[in-house]
């Protein structure tokens, strides 16, 4: 019951959060000097056509009413039409969604079971040379700007090595479309393609590894300095003491408690994992709603680049949801606060 | 935690020392000097800063910095002449290396001259009134931080025009809040204390507890934050020239040289690769010397 009304709390204030992103949006797309209108037809277009083109976009309207038209189209998931493409922006993302999440879910995944265990291993050896040396990797994972990493990936493994494929998410001329869940590597092996599984695999890993360098030192360096603020603690001092060996000591009464800082942490890199998808995106031509945002930006393509902020911002509340209703599940204290 | 720094030494490095204002600044340089990894971090961060300042003394071949063009000298690999080899259009890519930790410097010291007087200040106010000022200041930071920092900078030089200037002020919309945070958690914790206690009951005024009660024991979490800051905000700047959204050509700006340079790759690493690590060395700089500092000052949880 009382995680119920956690879960409530929790609800409502994302979508208040919501609503500041959609008012911040849609700030930032008013405040453009110059006219949308004018922007959208370029300078060859006569007054008629661009007061005809505003009349459209309801640009002559008062600006309140122009936020609510704006939300009302939110909450019916119309974010209007791009210009660049000339389909609705809801299309567009729709078609380049999929893409994304697939990469995103793969370096999550990916940030967590390497960056986790890595902690732990780091903490029970702490200050020696396996503590040191995964700390420096960690380290240089939050260091390197994401678009360099990939640009060395590419060159090692796709050119040195020549090992793997350094750009898009299938071979050119695979006759296979993702239709299913969208996701590559699911829809291969719910349509029995296990040799296409293989491919979107190889495809997903550079750009995974480029994405997930910074989210796995970030998540190896608090689960470490978690996991040894956990061992001083006196419930662990007395386990000790009742002869309990280290490795349940580890896994069953540190873990538990270690796990709360890097799911937080998680959610915080969020942000920064969505901006670097931006950057990682581009230099793999990943057709994903990242590249399809840095396009409609150079383009000043307005309704397309509002609509991918907000489905950012969207996905980044909705990920952070879902963590805080974890970390309340994996930690009660969370919760019984949460109610008070 | 930031705690006043009162907290007694340890008894040797106390004894080393005569007076006791001298002992803190020694314990502090005494802790910083024994920490390898702050003083390889002073040391890089010094470097980048030396370049910046004295480009144009420094640099090997300061004429071709911007608009400058030699066929001749076209994709030349590294050498003795041209430590990082040259370029497309035969510039020394040290040279534009060098100039372009300024255009880094510089958006570090406007992005952080902007969001940090801002943010600290919100901070302040939020931890130490509370009611319905902590209410209003915290939730519009928790909104503020729903949105990714890249992304809103790519929105806003999207609507605006990409240049240096844009980029600066696309980046600097959204700082402020992790400042405003952390600021936040600090006074929160350090306003029930005795000296801010005894000074509201001494009458002093709010702006005197704001500024000199309470902004003096935030000052080494927020030197710490800020140079870890610094780092990061390099990385985003580079991210957005590289994406063609922040310093336009010909300024010698390291992330568009390495966008630029990779329409040479494999075949001449060079030009992306180097303008890459130059990133990569400043950024880590500013890590190190930031954990470092962190270390120093014992303020745990600034990140």
């Amino acid at each position: 019951m009382e995680f119920l009304y956690f879960l409530a709390r929790r609800l409502l204030w994302s979508i208040l959060v919501l609503v500041g992103l959609s008012i911040i949006i849609f700030t930032i797309a008013r405040i453009v000097p110059g006219d949308p209108a004018r922007i959208a037809l370029g300078p060859l277009a006569t007054q008629e056509q661009v007061a005809a083109l505003q009349a459209e976009m309801g640009l002559d309207r008062p600006i309140h009413s122009q936020y609510l038209g704006y939300v009302g189209g939110l909450l019916q998931g119309d974010l209007g039409q791009s210009l660049l493409t000339q389909r609705s922006v809801n299309e567009d993302i729709g078609d380049t969604f999929a893409a994304t999440f697939e990469l995103v879910v793969a370096t999550v995944i990916v940030s967590m079971i390497i960056g986790v265990p890595a902690g732990v291993m780091a903490a029970r050896n702490k200050d020696g040379w396996l503590d040191n040396s995964s700390r420096f990797i960690a380290l240089l994972g939050v260091v390197t700007p994401a678009f360099f990493l990939a640009i060395l990936l590419q060159l090692l493994a796709g050119y040195v090595l020549d090992i793997l494929p350094v750009t898009n998410r299938m071979p050119a001329g695979t006759d296979f479309r993702a239709d299913i869940t969208g996701l590559m590597v699911v829809d291969t092996m719910l349509k029995g393609r296990f040799d296409l599984t293989v491919e979107a695999l190889r495809h997903l890993l550079l750009p995974t590894i480029a994405l997930s360098a910074a989210t796995i030192g970030q998540i190896m360096r608090i689960t470490r300095s978690s996991m040894i603020d956990v061992s001083r603690q006196d419930y662990i001092e007395s386990s000790r003491a009742f002869g309990i060996p280290a490795r349940i000591r580890t896994f069953k009464y540190m873990l538990r408690p270690s796990f709360v800082p890097p799911l937080t942490i998680l959610g915080l890199e969020f942000a920064s994992l969505i901006g670097n998808a931006f950057v990682v995106e581009m230099v793999f031509g990943w057709p994903g709603m990242a590249s399809y945002g840095v396009r409609t930006i150079l383009q000043k393509d307005l309704n397309a680049v509002m609509g991918v902020v907000m489905v950012s911002g969207l996905f980044f509340v909705f990920v952070n949801l879902l963590i805080d209703v974890l970390v309340g599940y994996v930690d009660p204290r969370v919760r019984i606060r949460g109610t008070r | 935690m930031a705690v006043p720094t009162n907290g007694s030494a340890p008894a040797n490095v106390e004894e080393a020392v005569p007076a006791a204002t001298i002992s803190n600044a020694y314990k502090n340089w005494y802790r910083f000097s024994r920490n390898p990894t702050a003083v390889i971090g002073a040391v890089i961060v010094l470097i980048v800063i030396a370049c910046a300042l004295f480009a144009p003394w420094i640099a090997p071949y300061p004429e071709q910095v911007d608009n400058f063009v030699d066929f001749r000298a076209r994709h030349l690999p590294p050498s003795w002449d041209h430590w990082f080899g040259t370029d497309n259009v035969g510039r020394d890519v040290l040279t534009r290396v060098i100039y372009g930790y300024r255009i880094s410097l510089l958006l570090v010291v406007v992005v952080l001259g902007l969001s940090i007087p801002f943010g600290v200040m919100l901070g302040l106010m939020a931890g130490y009134f509370g009611g319905w000022v902590e209410i209003v200041i915290m939730r519009l930071t928790d909104i503020a931080l729903a949105i990714p920092p890249l992304v809103m900078a790519l929105a806003i030089t999207a609507v605006l025009s990409p240049n240096l200037m844009n980029a600066m002020i696309a980046i600097s919309v959204l700082w402020w809040t992790w400042h405003t945070r952390l600021i936040y958690s600090i006074t929160r914790t350090l306003k029930t204390q005795e000296f801010v206690e005894a000074a509201e009951i001494l009458g002093a005024s709010k702006v005197h507890i704001l500024f000199k009660e309470l902004l003096p024991n935030c000052v080494s979490a927020i030197s710490v934050k800020a140079t870890l800051d610094a780092g990061f905000v390099i990385l985003i700047g580079a991210s957005l020239s590289f994406l063609g959204l922040g310093v336009q050509p010909p300024t010698p700006d390291l992330g568009t040289m390495v966008a630029t340079g990779a329409d040479y790759l494999p075949d001449r690493w060079w030009q992306s690769v180097m303008p890459g690590m130059a990133i990569l060395f400043a950024i880590l700089g500013f890590n190190l010397l930031g954990d470092g500092l962190r270390d120093m000052f014992d303020v745990e949880d600034v990140r």
